[in-house]
């Protein structure tokens, strides 16, 4: 906590859990596809679909989605620019059973084929927790730069990517792995205390084993 | 260094160190943030900055998506050039400003949590009329934030800025606590004087229950942040007339802390107690 987790963020109204949240989990859902999404598909849980309505819930998402932060005065009018930039969307809602009542269960595809499902949650004050990427369990905020790598389930995978990541001298603060069964596909999230550069991410795909890296840097006013 | 658990820590930290109250808060939350002085002062600067282009960005003909809040601001202003008002210039200019920001919160537009985007009328509405009222500089309004904002970790830590958790004595009750230790400032009040106003702010907003209607930061959120202004001022003006909370301020805020634990569930941001619940509220309730 500090002075400008008070006083701040700047944000378009009116709800820092389902406005300004909202489109920071629309941001980190870009930044974990990597590419400009084309579909979108979102399933809102709980409080989203009851009251995200009035909260602007719905443009905040799409707004993330095209990459907006959450002081742009464009946020309301998403739609809009959503329709320029291509980019097809469809709400629905669903029961994700025990997630926070702030969740949502996005699923993207972007303009150079990537596939992606991220699930979140907005607690409050603009914060965010990602609880779900493709299937599997994870938990991390984005208030760190953050790593997420798919990688398969064989012996090496998590010692060649930390090694990499000491060799750049970025220090690991968070890991987290997650599989979905023996042998087959996992994800890795870890948070760093350093930003990592896109020419580290692509020293990583190049190794063996590890399917997608994708980076995620926390929006300015978070780190300020 | 101010570890920002509590207000008398604040001010006795200060008093050891020989800096002004905001100049300590600003110090040690660069300490504890390792960012230089330079920058956190820019950053504050953009804050003031942002608030008061919010006041301008508003619109007397905009509306909320219920369509239950919007032109209020506008009406208040209206009054006020009428030039017979119950409550002169300056409380009009403030209550028109509470309104105005309150307004332009629940329109999606622009603005800055303070502690919340529900209370973030409360600081503005105080503070930028000061300029025209009592010709603060640009300078003084930004102490003042970095003063609002100190006193904003320690309810924070002992307390809460959370209507889900506390109820709106958190949100809109926080706001005052803030702004009115900050108008002190602004006075060219004591340190002692601040912690006064603060506690006073608290006090008289305290188990203010948070209970929207339909869930929206609309009924009664909007106008909440005018009764939260005029707290604010009345505890200021208080504390500047030597008037002090018998009450220590850090128990206050403890006391705050357990009245928020104790509310129910139902006045606690989940619109389905209070106002939400009337016929009227009911009719706004989101459908299951």
């Amino acid at each position: 906590m500090n002075l400008f987790d008070i006083l701040g963020p700047v944000m378009v109204g009116p709800s820092s859990s389902h406005t300004a949240g909202a489109v920071r989990i629309g941001r980190m859902a870009r930044a974990l596809l990597g590419q400009e999404p084309v579909k979108a598909q979102l399933l809102l849980h709980g409080s989203f679909a009851s009251t995200g309505e009035g909260h602007g819930t719905h443009q905040a998402l799409i707004a993330g989605l095209l990459g907006l932060a959450p002081d742009d005065s464009r946020v309301p009018d998403s739609y809009a620019l959503a329709k320029e930039r291509g980019l097809e969307f469809h709400f629905s809602t669903c029961d994700l059973r025990d997630v926070h009542p702030n969740s949502v269960l996005i699923t993207l595809e972007g303009d150079r084929g990537g596939r992606l499902e991220v699930g979140a949650s907005s607690p409050g004050g603009g914060r965010i927790k990602v609880f779900r990427v493709d299937g599997l369990d994870t938990s991390f905020s984005g208030e760190l730069p953050t790593l997420v790598v798919h990688n398969s389930d064989k012996p090496g995978c998590v010692s060649q990517v930390t090694g990499a990541l000491a060799a750049q001298g970025l220090n690991v603060a968070t890991l987290q792995l997650n599989r979905g069964g023996r042998g087959g596909s996992a994800v890795m999230v870890i948070e760093c205390d350093q930003p990592v550069s896109e020419a580290t991410a692509q020293w990583l795909r190049s190794l063996p084993g590890i399917l997608r890296v994708n980076c995620y840097t926390p929006d300015q006013e978070v780190l300020l | 260094m101010i570890d920002f658990t509590s207000i008398q820590q604040m001010l006795e930290d200060s008093r050891d160190a020989g800096l002004p109250l905001w100049k300590n808060i600003q110090l040690s939350d660069c300490h504890h943030q390792d960012i230089t002085p330079e920058a956190s002062w820019a950053k504050m600067s953009a804050m003031l900055e942002a608030m008061t282009q919010a006041d301008e960005n508003y619109q007397e003909g905009d509306r909320s998506h219920s369509g239950l809040v919007g032109g209020d601001g506008g009406r208040m202003a209206a009054y006020g050039q009428g030039g017979n008002t119950l409550c002169g210039p300056l409380l009009t200019d403030v209550m028109a400003g509470a309104l105005r920001m309150g307004e332009c919160n629940a329109c999606m537009k622009r603005i800055v949590a303070a502690p919340t985007a529900g209370a973030c009328g409360v600081l503005p509405a105080v503070l930028l009329p000061c300029r025209r009222h009592f010709g603060a500089s640009q300078e003084e309004l930004v102490q003042a934030l970095y003063v609002a904002s100190g006193f904003g970790m320690v309810i924070a830590a002992r307390a809460s800025i959370s209507g889900a958790e506390g109820g709106c004595q958190a949100e809109i009750g926080s706001a005052a606590a803030m702004a009115a230790p900050a108008l002190v400032h602004l006075q060219g009040g004591a340190p002692e004087q601040m912690a006064n106003a603060c506690a006073m702010a608290v006090k008289n907003l305290l188990g203010l229950v948070c209970d929207p209607v339909g869930g929206l930061v609309e009924v009664p959120c909007v106008k909440r942040n005018v009764i939260g202004a005029m707290d604010a001022m009345s505890a200021a003006q208080m504390a500047l007339a030597g008037i002090s909370s018998q009450v220590p301020p850090d128990q206050v805020l403890d006391a705050m802390a357990e009245v928020g634990r104790s509310l129910p569930h139902t006045l606690r941001e989940t619109g389905k107690g209070g106002l939400a619940a009337t016929p009227f509220g009911l009719e706004y309730a989101p459908k299951e």
